[in-house]
């Protein structure tokens, strides 16, 4: 009895030494030189990680819209707490200014701060982890090349126990790849450089593909649509109903590169974010490519009641000053909404007004009976802006509920032949955040 | 360098091509009637017709506008339409202040264009999106439904 | 010329044409005439030659400007109003005034704006060059007459002397004098000049009413034309040669700093000339507004958000509650036995109402063109005060009074804002710093949360019935600022009622036995100026909501109970049974359906609203049909009164249903339409107008039928659902049905959380 006590102490002994190993053993640093070696130097680094940069779209999360970019501080309210984006200028107090190669790498791959302690997965990490060391290394010299901004990021608020950055160690056991992207033989060259664009840098996957119960990405279920922060990420596979399998490549580029597609609406919300930071600053190639890679995603059917309505009689029947005349014969508060703060911009045949972007018809938002992108649009509204193109819509936060779950049950009604049944009180809790 | 086709004149306009069309017409080409009112298309103050559909000029940037036809205030009484409107506008006294009253103009020409007889249901779905802050709402109805009958 | 070379304007004075007018008469309103006193007429004003000759030291070269009438030797005829054009159809009423006398064809005439000169155009009921309080037409009603009378007396005297035949043997009639017995016509045009030689005549008699040829009649706006085609010229339209357009930021948070900005991502936007930094503001001018507005946006600015960055409106409603009880109320009126009769009454009834602040939001943005040169300063702006302005604009630049030009525009709406000549002063301080002519626009978003607003009130009422339900006392007690105070040089004396915050509750239409009304001032910290219906536009929601409350506390039909406290007020009880009557008072109406009654005597008229509407389940209001019933004595353009009746209930409306301007960490939350919404078309009710005929003096009507809303809408929905809400924009969460009322409570709850 006591030799068997004194092994299962000895085991438990060692397991919580393996444990605290695992959980508390400073994290290494991988030797980058050779990577280094392999780079060129100085502005043609530069010019490379810039682009890697906006590929990688870093700004999207590191900036409070678009003043100060990169020196962070943009909240993420996630269901454990806030935790807040960190300054990457090479400010050397509050930024990366300190940095080594080595560190720096490390962070991307392994998501391990300059400190040693375990980061938090809002940083993509698991999808960084495939991008190679010298794509790393060239955004390191791109972010050394800005202007340090003196900025200290607002420390994180987790509940227990996810304050306890150790535990994620086990997280990334699970969740992080150990190898930088390989390519696939058997794809083409295009193929290749769009799944490393759409895998690695673009990490689509973070919002695209739903999450486990740990958090980490449903392999099962790649691009198959989530919701994140309140928005929901569409349905990206292959799939000719519920994905994009029936988008011709031009549209598809289109909304990749400029935000909206006719006959399938704008981008909002952090895809407009994606385009505008990131998406719209790469090559027709590198765009082709990421299409051509996400034509091989697998399609999932899921969820059906996406479906795009192809041609609604409402929209046949409307024209673009007037809704279908069967529409005016009932009193409706949705409509009356729509006509108001609505139609001067989205009219309401579908086509759009003063703007290509404002064209509802074919929309995945405005055929998504949930409403969820809906609701945040209208309470939010959506703002595009690039160097040629600035798109707007105000937000209606001031509307009542009521009148929100009203105008939403409308334009889906209208614009997607959808039958919604969107309440008052889930526009309550859309506006409180839940 | 950006061509509009601004009320049957084809010019050249040294802007940027995200400028919108209201600050083109006021500020570059001097065609003051057209309003600026809340600059989101919340007001309808700003309303002109490219190629014959209302737009509001205050969101509408110039390369969304390509080469299509706009139409003025200044110029809309050139159509029959636009001149019945007008004509029932001041035969009704529609207007008070006034401001809005261009873009309202536009709005009810394109709409008699759409709708030769409009209902009052196409009336507020076609003229909601004007805002008259002086309330001038019933009489504009009224010289809509009395242009839609000449 | 050192005067303004201002080109591209339609309408404009040109200087040329003033100095070859032959006639030019201007008369000094009544400024030295008491003010207009209930039932007093309106003084007719000293006639006074300005032809100009031998005046000097304007900014007109010699050339007085104004006067009322000024005809040209090439026949144009040119009536120059004391009041400014907003929307009320002053163009029309007080045109039709001179030209009435002057016997002239409102076809005939062009309409101008004064310019600003205190002598000449001094308003007789505001005492001061300003257009507000639906005073316009009770103050021109007379001196106008007397004006064009004037000027006619003078034309048939020269057309007399060139014929040598005796003046009373000629007659005018559309700008032609005939001498009747040999048929001979000289045009107006023709006797320009030797009219201007004639002596001016004093207290020409006026024309007998049954003589009139317009007034009365519904003549058309002489300012449609140029609103329907584009040509009408707005301040906002100016443009000047050399001119840049500005666009502008002020503290976020009202009484704020500016600390330093980073401009320089903005001179790099193409366009962009200059930015200019002023103590509280930053502007940046540029080619054209979209490049400045490009620049705005593209500054790093600092501020020092100062005293009121924590200022809530949760904390603006504390204080204003705080202040009653705290703070001394000054007695407005006591009459009777107060105490006595609430010690003795069968029922007391008590409510507490509020109001929130209100922007104006006129639909032309604020705007101010401005050339600030060594030697002078011109100003193309709207205003509803051009002497206000003129003497900001001279204090601001260091200028003489006399270099300051004030180029009074069209207003695209006024409702009070343009009482207010902030923007004009901060133009001139931001027009200094550079050397061109500059417009400076405020963005939609400026304007909404740069204005200054209508304060917020919390008014406690208390009423002791007797045994028939009819009140035995009324007591009212105002808590608010005090507007009137910022117009006195002093500020108002301790003690001293401010006329404004007890307008409309002082005076009811009603015959209560014992009345007090008193009034505590609590000042909010932040700029607060007039809105449409002043005084009463605040005093009589409360009054006429709560004679509703006790209505219904006496169990008594509303139309019923007022009509049984308006036996010493004829007028207002004609208005009020007419309304009810062609609003069909009584008649069924369907489940949540009602009709509500507002009933006051402001600005000398009397005006009754009965407005019927629908509430859903859910609590959405439907505005379905109103009947107004207007007594504003003799009517100058009834069509024009009409359509003051339906324009100013919309307004009103507007604020009742939607608008209330909030603050949170010292800034407005509110921004453009899409967050302070506006009444649109299909919400707007059928309106019926009724204008009862009279002959008693001219009342105000500009702002009536905004006074009448709110009250109307409250009493309506009561009607409808049994629920008394005594705040606006009235809350749809509480109006629900029974079966609805737990979701709306939850999305309200988030609102007003939200809000707060």
């Amino acid at each position: 009895m006591r030799r068997l006590g004194l092994t299962i102490l000895a085991i438990v002994v060692v397991l919580a030494a393996a444990a605290a190993a695992f959980f508390f053993w400073p994290h290494g640093l991988t030797d980058v030189a050779e990577a280094r070696s392999r780079l060129p130097t100085g502005a043609d680094s530069v010019k490379r990680g810039e682009y890697l940069a906006k590929a990688a779209d870093c700004a999207a999360c590191h900036s409070v819209g678009s003043s100060r970019p990169y020196a962070g501080g943009l909240p993420f309210h996630l269901p454990f707490g806030t935790i807040y984006a960190t300054n990457i200028t090479p400010d050397r107090d509050t930024g990366i200014g300190q940095w080594s190669d080595a560190e720096f790498v490390r962070a991307m791959h392994h998501g391990v701060g300059r400190d040693g302690r375990d980061l938090y997965p809002a940083f993509p990490y698991a999808s960084y982890a495939l991008m190679s060391t010298e794509d790393a290394l060239a955004i390191k010299d791109y972010l050394f090349s800005l202007t340090p901004v003196h900025a200290e990021a607002p420390p994180h608020q987790l509940k227990l126990p996810y304050d306890q950055s150790y535990l994620l160690r086990a997280w990334k056991l699970l969740f992080v790849p150990r190898q930088q992207f390989n390519p696939d033989p058997g794809q083409s060259t295009a193929q290749n450089r769009g799944a490393y664009l759409v895998e690695a840098l673009g990490h689509c996957g973070e919002c695209h593909t739903p999450r486990n119960k740990l958090y980490g990405l449903d392999s099962g279920q790649k691009f198959a649509g989530a919701v994140t922060a309140g928005w929901k990420a569409y349905n990206i596979t292959s799939d000719a109903t519920a994905g994009i399998g029936a988008w011709s490549d031009q549209a598809l580029a289109d909304y990749l590169s400029k935000g909206f597609a006719q006959g399938h609406g704008a981008a909002s919300g952090s895809m407009a974010e994606a385009v505008e930071y990131s998406l719209s600053h790469l090559t027709p190639e590198d765009i082709k490519a990421m299409v051509a890679y996400l034509r091989t995603v697998p399609g999932h059917p899921a969820p059906h009641e996406l479906a795009v309505a192809p041609s609604p009689r409402s929209l046949n029947d409307s024209t673009h000053l007037t809704p279908a005349p069967a529409e005016n014969d009932q009193e409706s508060l949705g409509l009356e909404v729509f006509q108001g703060a609505c139609a001067s911009c989205h009219g309401f045949d579908g086509t759009g007004v003063n703007d290509p972007r404002a064209a509802l018809a074919g929309s995945q938002t405005v055929n998504d009976p949930t409403g969820v992108n809906l609701l945040q649009v209208l309470l939010q509204g959506s703002r595009f802006r690039t160097d040629h193109v600035e798109a707007a819509m105000p937000s209606f936060h001031a509307y009542r509920d009521v009148e929100l779950a009203a105008v939403a049950n409308y334009v889906l009604a209208h614009f997607g032949a959808k039958s919604a049944q969107i309440s008052p009180d889930q526009v309550a809790r859309a506006r409180r955040g839940q | 360098m950006v061509d509009l086709n601004i009320n049957g004149e084809i010019r050249s306009y040294d802007v940027p091509d995200d400028m919108p069309l209201l600050w083109v017409l006021r500020d570059v080409a001097g065609l003051v009637g057209t309003k600026f009112g809340c600059g989101i298309a919340q007001c309808g103050a700003c309303t002109v017709h490219v190629d014959g559909r209302p737009a509001r000029s205050c969101v509408m940037s110039v390369s969304a506008v390509g080469n299509r036809q706009i139409r003025t205030i200044e110029a809309i009484g050139r159509d029959p339409v636009g001149q019945g409107v007008q004509k029932a506008w001041v035969d009704l006294d529609v207007v008070q202040c006034g401001y809005c009253q261009s873009g309202q103009i536009m709005s009810a020409v394109a709409l008699l264009n759409v709708k030769r007889e409009p209902s009052d249901a196409d009336i507020d779905a076609a003229m909601a999106g004007n805002v008259c802050r002086c309330g001038t709402y019933p009489r504009i109805r009224a010289a809509i439904k009395t242009a839609s009958k000449v | 010329m050192s005067g303004p070379a201002y080109i591209h304007i339609p309408n404009r004075i040109s200087r040329r044409s003033l100095l070859g007018a032959g006639l030019v008469i201007g008369f000094a309103a009544a400024a030295s005439r008491k003010a207009h006193a209930a039932g007093e007429q309106p003084g007719l004003g000293k006639i006074q030659d300005v032809t100009g000759k031998g005046q000097t030291g304007t900014a007109f070269e010699g050339f007085a400007p104004g006067g009322f009438v000024r005809i040209s030797p090439d026949g144009r005829i040119t009536l120059i109003v004391p009041n400014v054009e907003m929307g009320q159809g002053i163009y029309t009423g007080e045109a039709m005034l001179i030209a009435e006398e002057l016997e002239a064809g409102l076809d005939q005439v062009q309409v101008e704006t004064a310019p600003p000169n205190e002598q000449l155009y001094r308003q007789p009921l505001l005492k001061s060059q300003t257009t507000g309080g639906s005073t316009s037409i009770r103050g021109a009603y007379g001196p106008l007459r007397q004006a064009g009378a004037a000027a006619r007396t003078m034309i048939i005297g020269a057309a007399a002397q060139r014929w040598r035949v005796p003046a009373t043997e000629c007659t005018a009639s559309r700008g032609v004098v005939t001498h009747v017995r040999t048929n001979r016509t000289l045009s107006y045009g023709e006797l320009a000049l030797e009219a201007g030689r004639q002596p001016v005549p004093q207290n020409v008699p006026l024309k007998d009413p049954s003589q009139w040829k317009l007034i009365g009649t519904p003549a058309r706006r002489t300012d449609s034309p140029g609103k329907t085609d584009g040509t009408a010229t707005f301040g906002i339209d100016i443009r000047v040669p050399g001119m840049k357009v500005a666009a502008v930021a002020a503290s976020p948070v009202i009484g704020g700093k500016l600390v330093s900005v980073d401009d320089s991502a903005a001179r790099a936007i193409p366009g962009v000339r200059d930015v200019i930094r002023i103590a509280n503001a930053v502007a940046v001018t540029a080619d054209h507004y979209w490049a400045a507005r490009q620049g705005l946006a593209a500054l790093r600015i600092t501020w020092d958000d100062g005293p009121n960055a924590g200022m809530s409106s949760a904390q603006l409603i504390d204080d204003l509650k705080g202040a009653y009880g705290k703070v001394k109320a000054i007695v407005a009126r006591h009459d009777g036995d107060v105490d006595g009769a609430m010690a003795r009454a069968a029922q007391r009834v008590e409510a507490e109402y509020e109001l929130p602040f209100l922007a104006h939001a006129t639909m032309e943005p604020i705007n101010t063109t401005i050339h600030v040169r060594p030697d002078g300063c011109d100003v193309w702006v709207g205003t509803q005060v051009p002497t206000v302005a003129q003497q900001l604009v001279a204090q601001a630049t260091g200028l003489p009074l006399d270099k300051v030009a004030v180029h009074n525009q069209l207003l695209g709406g006024g409702f009070g804002r343009r009482l207010e000549a902030d923007s004009i002063q901060q133009a001139a301080e931001l027009a200094k710093h550079v050397s061109y002519p500059v417009k400076i626009i405020w963005s939609r978003e400026e304007d909404i949360q740069h204005d200054m607003f209508r304060p917020a009130y919390y008014d406690r009422m208390s009423a002791a019935l007797g045994s028939d339900g009819l009140p035995l006392a009324w007591v009212d007690h105002i808590t608010g600022g005090s507007i009137t105070a910022h117009y006195m040089p002093q500020g108002l004396p301790p003690g001293e009622i401010d006329p404004d915050a007890v307008e409309g509750a002082k005076e009811t239409p009603y015959d209560f036995p014992a009345v007090h009304v008193d009034w505590t001032r609590a000042d909010p910290p932040i700029p607060f100026t007039w809105w449409r219906g002043v005084g009463p536009t605040h005093n009589v929601f409360v009054v006429e909501s709560f004679v509703d409350e006790l209505a219904h506390a006496a169990k008594r039909d509303p139309i019923d109970y007022r009509k049984a406290l308006l036996g010493k007020n004829p007028r207002s009880r004609a208005v009020l049974e007419m309304a009810a009557e062609k609003a069909g008072w009584g008649a069924p109406l369907p489940p949540r359906s009602g009709r509500g009654v507002s009933l006051h005597d402001s600005f000398g008229s009397h005006l009754a609203i009965v407005l019927q509407v629908a509430v859903a389940d859910n609590g959405e209001i439907k505005l379905q049909r109103a009947v107004a019933v207007m007594d504003c004595g003799l009517t100058i353009n009834p069509d024009q009164v009409k359509a003051q009746m339906e324009g100013g209930l919309n307004f009103g409306l507007t604020a009742a249903l939607y608008s209330d301007i909030t603050f949170r960490n010292g800034r407005v939350q509110q921004s453009n339409f899409n967050d302070y919404r506006m009444l649109r078309i299909h919400e707007s009710p059928a309106i019926e107008v009724h204008v009862i005929r009279s002959t008693e003096d001219p009342g105000g009507v500009g702002e009536t039928a905004t006074v009448s809303a709110a009250p109307a809408l409250g009493n309506a929905l009561f009607a409808a659902t049994g629920v008394r809400l005594r705040r606006y924009p009235f809350d749809r969460g509480r109006l629900a049905s029974q079966a609805m009322a737990s979701n709306a409570r939850q999305g309200t709850t988030a609102l007003a959380s939200e809000d707060r």
